[in-house]
C-alpha cells in the first residue's frame, strides 16, 4: 500500500435536499485510481471538490503534502487561438518567462503527437485532437496529480484509444492519476484502484483486479453486470 | 408628381457630384461618431467583462443599471453634458460646449452602457461554457475577464456595432451640445432636422441616403469580418 496522499474527510456537497456527495470518507493512496459508477452518482463533483472547483458543505480534504494539478474535463474548452498558443495560456498563468512557455508548450504538443499542427486554429480540430491539445495543456504544467473527468466519454473508439495511451504515458512519467470513466475496459487498464460510488456515497474502494473479478458489493457486481455488454 | 420627385433627383445629384458641402457634414459625423463609439469600447468592454465574471457587492445592481441606461433618451444625455460643459458647469473652464469634443462626450456617455451591457451578455454566455477550464488553470478573475474579451472579439463587434449605429442616428444630444454650428458641429442628423424645418428637402433627403448607405455598408463589413474570423478561428 503506497502512503496516502489525499485523505478525504466526512466530505458533503448538499445543494438543496439533494446530497449530491454524501459524507464521504476515504484516503487516497494508489498511484492510479479511477473512480466508477453509475450516471449521477456523483463521480464529477467528487473530482470537481477534490480539484477545487467546487466548495464542500461539509467535511474537509486533507493533504499530507500540497500536490500541483491540473485537470482534463470531458469536452474540452479551447480559446480561439492556435493549438500552440492554447498550451502556452496556462503556462503563462504559471508565470513560466515567454520563450519557455514556447519550448514547453512544444514539447508537450510533441509528446501528444500533435506538433504538426501546432500553428492551426484549436477550435478548428477535431473533438479527439482537442480533447489531445487539452492534455497536452494540461501535461505541459507537470502536475503531480492529473484529474481527468471522462475524458473519452464524447470521441470515437480511435481518438479514444489515443487518449488512453497518452494519460498511461503520463502516468509512466511519474504523475498520479485520478480519473472517471465509463470505459470499464480502459478503467481496468489505467487504475490501481477502483473507488466505486453511487448516490454520493463510497461504496467500495478495492485494488483493481479484486474489483472486476470479485467486487464485494452487491452494487458493484450490479453495476458491472449492467455495464458488461 | 414632378414636385414630389425633385428633391430626389437634386439629393441624388449631391451625393453623385461628391458635394463639399455634404462631404463635409458626413465626415464630421463620422469622425465624432467613431470616436465616441471607440471610447465607448475602451470603457464599456472591461466594465461589460467584469460584470460577467467578477464578484463584488453590488454588481446585480449595477447590471440593472446598465441594463437600464441602454434605453438613455439622447436629449437627456445632451442636456447633462450641456449642463457640466456650460461656462458655470464642473467642467466649464475647458470651454468645450459647442465644439465637436463635446458631443464625441455626450456621444460616449449615450454609447457606453449599450456596449456595457451587451458586452456583459455576451462575456456571460462565454464565462458558462470557460469558466471551469480557466479557474482550473489558475486564471484570477481579472484575467478571466481580459481572456474572454480577447476570444470574444469578433462576437463583441456587435457590441461596437450597436453602440455606433446609436451614435451616428441620435439627434438630441449633438444638438444641444454642439448647437449645429455650420461648418463646425453640423453633423449629418442634425442639419436633417434643421433643413427639413427650412423646407430645403434635397439636401436633407442626400444626407439620409449617405446615412442609411453608410449604416449598411459598415455592417455588411462588420458581418463579412465576422463570417471570415469564424471560418478561421472557428
Amino acid at each position: 500500500m503506497n502512503a496516502t496522499w489525499l485523505a478525504v474527510d466526512r466530505l458533503s456537497l448538499t445543494e438543496g435536499a439533494t446530497r449530491i456527495i454524501d459524507d464521504v470518507s476515504l484516503a487516497f493512496g494508489a498511484q492510479h485510481t479511477v473512480v466508477l459508477g453509475p450516471n449521477g452518482a456523483g463521480k464529477s463533483t467528487l473530482l470537481r471538490l477534490i480539484h477545487g472547483l467546487l466548495h464542500p458543505t461539509g467535511g474537509s480534504l486533507l493533504w499530507p503534502q500540497a500536490l500541483s494539478q491540473a485537470m482534463v474535463f470531458q469536452r474540452p474548452v479551447m480559446l480561439r487561438t492556435t493549438a500552440l498558443a492554447n498550451v502556452i495560456y496556462g503556462l503563462k498563468l504559471r508565470g513560466y518567462a515567454a520563450t519557455e512557455c514556447e519550448q514547453r508548450a512544444r514539447q508537450a504538443l510533441a509528446r501528444v503527437g500533435l506538433d504538426a499542427i501546432a500553428r492551426r486554429p484549436a477550435r478548428l480540430l477535431s473533438g479527439g485532437e482537442q480533447q489531445r491539445v487539452a492534455l497536452a495543456r494540461a501535461w505541459a504544467l507537470e502536475p503531480e496529480l492529473l484529474i481527468l473527468d471522462e475524458p473519452t466519454a464524447s470521441l470515437d473508439p480511435a481518438s479514444s484509444r489515443e487518449v488512453e495511451r497518452i494519460v498511461k504515458d503520463i502516468a509512466a512519467a511519474g504523475t498520479r492519476i485520478l480519473m472517471t470513466t465509463h470505459n470499464l475496459g480502459q478503467a481496468r487498464r489505467i487504475a490501481g484502484e477502483i473507488v466505486f460510488i453511487d448516490r454520493g456515497r463510497i461504496v467500495e474502494q478495492t485494488p483493481v483486479q479484486q474489483f472486476f473479478t470479485q467486487p464485494q458489493t452487491e452494487a458493484a457486481q450490479r453495476f458491472l453486470k449492467e455495464e458488461t455488454p | 408628381m414632378q414636385e414630389f420627385n425633385q428633391p430626389f433627383v437634386t439629393a441624388w445629384q449631391l451625393v453623385a457630384s461628391a458635394d463639399a458641402r455634404l462631404a463635409g457634414i458626413v465626415l464630421l459625423s463620422l469622425g465624432i461618431s467613431l470616436t465616441a463609439t471607440l471610447i465607448s469600447c475602451v470603457a464599456g468592454m472591461p466594465v461589460g467583462a467584469l460584470l460577467a465574471v467578477g464578484r463584488f457587492p453590488g454588481r446585480r445592481m449595477l447590471i440593472v443599471l446598465f441594463n437600464g441606461l441602454m434605453g438613455l433618451p439622447p436629449v437627456v444625455v445632451g442636456l447633462l453634458v450641456y449642463l457640466l460643459l456650460s461656462r458655470a458647469g464642473p467642467l466649464g473652464q475647458f470651454g468645450l460646449l459647442f465644439s465637436p469634443a463635446a458631443m464625441v462626450i455626450a456621444q460616449a456617455v449615450l454609447v457606453t452602457p449599450i456596449v456595457a451591457a451587451l458586452t456583459r451578455q455576451v462575456i456571460a454566455d462565454a464565462w458558462t461554457e470557460y469558466r471551469e477550464q480557466l479557474r482550473s488553470l489558475g486564471a484570477s478573475r481579472t484575467r478571466a475577464a481580459a481572456t474572454l474579451l480577447w476570444d470574444g472579439r469578433f462576437s463583441l463587434s456587435t457590441a461596437a456595432l450597436a453602440g455606433f449605429g446609436r451614435a451616428i442616428a441620435e439627434v438630441g444630444a449633438v444638438m444641444i451640445v454642439g448647437g449645429n454650428i455650420d461648418g463646425v458641429t453640423r453633423v449629418m442628423t442634425t442639419t436633417i432636422a434643421l433643413e427639413t424645418s427650412k423646407g430645403d428637402l434635397p439636401l436633407a433627403l442626400a444626407l439620409g441616403f449617405v446615412l442609411i448607405a453608410v449604416v449598411l455598408v459598415i455592417n455588411a463589413v462588420a458581418y463579412a469580418v465576422r463570417g471570415w474570423a469564424e471560418r478561421r478561428w472557428g
